[in-house]
């Protein structure tokens, strides 16, 4: 069994973005980059599978982490491998990519090779598009199972439990299947330092994403980035009685 | 023609769908297209949603029922719209941004080879939507490059479309073929909570990291969150510390909210916080530390030991409500 899980290098969420001259784009100097929390999770859960089929007999399971991106996110991929994952694919580009691209990059990857799963995050958390996975499952011409809030893998299938509006929705998926996680699916660990030591001599492929011949014009492009119009401070007020005041009858809210 | 696929909740459109016409129109002012045909798809009972839907200004309602509908599932709608979507000649398909619109466009984005703008809150001319990256922190103008575009709908950028005098024409569809694609229904299991549910609710009680406990928790938050009928949420540093569940996150590797009335107790506002609660109507803040971030977008601040406000306020609001 082999695992496919695409994370992205995505600035800190502690980090207030600021907007470069360009006006298209934000500014990346002194910002701090993290895994995509969402896909963290992805990560974590094909962890946990892996560990699973080990421990029951049912037999090795790979975890292949792919980016891609800027050269330095081979960061966030050793992250991922010091979590766990056995092997790294970065395709690199100084272009700034969108989701259509990602997931036509992300299809040439995944037949390279034979997968028995995707799994990866659900949206990444700066552009919040919310596609990536969707798409790759498309272009693959593979079921998806979206926001995934439990994944129990039975041989060929998988059982997902999905957050949808109102509930949560069970569907089965044969596999293989992109799987797109949530937040309450599980809560990833940090690398240990032995991990992380480990993780140095796991493999990491670089490719160009020049020598893939994807296309990689956007289908949508940024024209403007704006800050949203500031919220004004209030007022402060001096007790729990004036704030009840305040919201019955100026606010009106109770 | 824009296809404007309506979410439809048993017989009857929710006011997300009608969040979605008003999108489709302004489509239809600003980028042309011509006529802008809605489509309501479903097991049973699709025709009554169909004709209610025929009634804000569309020009024309099509619905397709069948039992490869009943339950959702992303290849069988995908495939239905992409069927209509060619039929109809469709440059642009429409939809709202609910947790199954954002399941099924991409895949109808990448069917029909165009580029998708998700979660869009206006409409600009040119093909140009404002959409909200990093978690609302930035807004930006995104242009779609394709000759055909998907577009999903956020609902709280746009107002419900209102009746209109006319009512459109209502037209039943039949497929071709349809596609089961490898995925098939189990359960589905409605939250039943006494609380609403967290990104609908009216009013939103949130913990924070100055919670301390998971019993400090559970005995001042969710008093007061039932006091006042509200839903319950935390900060991500209350998360992390285990005082509450992940799901009630609220902020930008959570759920965003923008209810009537957001109270933050303990929470200092941490920036990945405030793109998740900014957008509510009024925030009261009550915080120890004055000079916590939070009061800078709270309209009601309290500067207190929460141990001593917060049962205080549970009290007041008992007594009124």
């Amino acid at each position: 069994m082999k695992i496919f899980v695409p994370i992205k290098r995505v600035p800190d969420y502690a980090v207030k973005v600021k907007i470069s001259a360009d006006g298209r784009s934000i500014q990346q100097d002194g910002i701090k980059w993290i895994v995509n929390p969402f896909d963290e999770i992805a990560v974590e859960e094909a962890l946990r599978i892996k560990e699973a089929q080990a421990k029951s007999g049912g037999g090795e399971v790979e975890v292949v982490v792919v980016s891609v991106g800027a050269a330095a996110a081979s960061e966030q991929l050793r992250t991922a491998l010091a979590m766990g994952a056995d092997r790294a694919i970065l395709v690199v580009t100084d272009e700034s990519i969108d989701s259509d691209t990602a997931s036509r990059v992300l299809a040439e990857l995944y037949k390279r090779e034979q997968y028995t799963a995707v799994i990866m995050g659900k949206q990444s958390i700066d552009s919040d598009c919310n596609q990536t996975g969707q798409l790759l499952a498309s272009i693959l011409g593979i079921p998806q199972a979206t926001f995934a809030s439990k994944i129990v893998v039975n041989g060929d299938s998988a059982d997902v439990t999905r957050e949808v509006d109102g509930g949560l929705e069970t569907i089965k998926v044969s596999l293989p299947a992109v799987i797109t996680t949530d937040l309450r699916l599980n809560e990833p660990r940090y690398p240990s330092l032995p991990g992380i030591v480990k993780a140095k001599k796991k493999p990491l492929e670089e490719i160009p994403l020049a020598s893939l011949g994807v296309e990689s014009t956007p289908k949508v492009k940024i024209v403007k980035m704006a800050l949203p119009t500031a919220r004004k401070a209030g007022i402060k007020v001096g007790s729990v009685s004036e704030l009840m005041e305040k919201l019955q009858n100026e606010a009106k809210v109770i | 023609m824009i296809l404007v696929y309506l979410e439809n909740a048993d017989e009857k459109l929710p006011k997300g769908a009608l969040c979605t016409i008003t999108a489709a129109l302004q489509m239809k002012a600003h980028h042309g297209y011509g006529k802008v045909v809605g489509v309501v798809i479903g097991g049973k009972g699709v025709a009554p949603a169909a004709a209610e839907g025929a009634k804000y200004g569309l020009d024309e309602i099509v619905y397709l029922e069948g039992g490869e509908f009943e339950n959702y599932l992303a290849t069988p709608y995908c495939e239905a719209l992409v069927q209509i979507a060619e039929e109809l000649s469709a440059t642009a398909v429409v939809g709202l941004a609910s947790t199954r619109g954002k399941d099924l466009f991409p895949r109808v984005a990448q069917r029909l080879s165009a580029g998708q703008a998700s979660d869009i809150i206006a409409v600009l001319p040119n093909k140009q939507f404002t959409r909200p990256m990093y978690a609302g922190n930035i807004l930006a103008d995104v242009e779609i490059t394709t000759s055909r575009s998907v577009v999903t709908v956020r609902s709280t950028g746009f107002d419900p479309a209102p009746a209109s005098s006319t009512s459109a024409p209502v037209r039943a569809l039949t497929l071709s073929a349809s596609a089961t694609g490898g995925a098939t229904f189990v359960s589905f299991d409605t939250v039943k909570s006494e609380r609403p549910e967290l990104s609908e609710a009216e009013i939103v009680v949130s913990g924070g990291r100055a919670m301390k406990s998971a019993e400090n928790f559970q005995q001042l938050i969710l008093p007061l969150a039932d006091a006042l009928g509200a839903a319950v949420g935390a900060s991500r540093a209350a998360v992390d510390s285990g005082y509450a569940p992940n799901d009630w996150q609220v902020g930008q590797t959570g759920k965003v909210v923008a209810p009537s009335l957001y109270v933050a107790v303990g929470i200092s506002g941490a920036i990945q916080h405030l793109a998740g609660m900014k957008d509510s109507k009024v925030i009261v803040a009550i915080n120890k530390d004055a000079e916590a971030p939070i009061f800078e977008v709270a309209d009601f601040g309290l500067v207190a030991d929460l141990y001593e406000a917060v049962p205080q306020l549970t009290e007041a609001v008992k007594a009124v409500k």
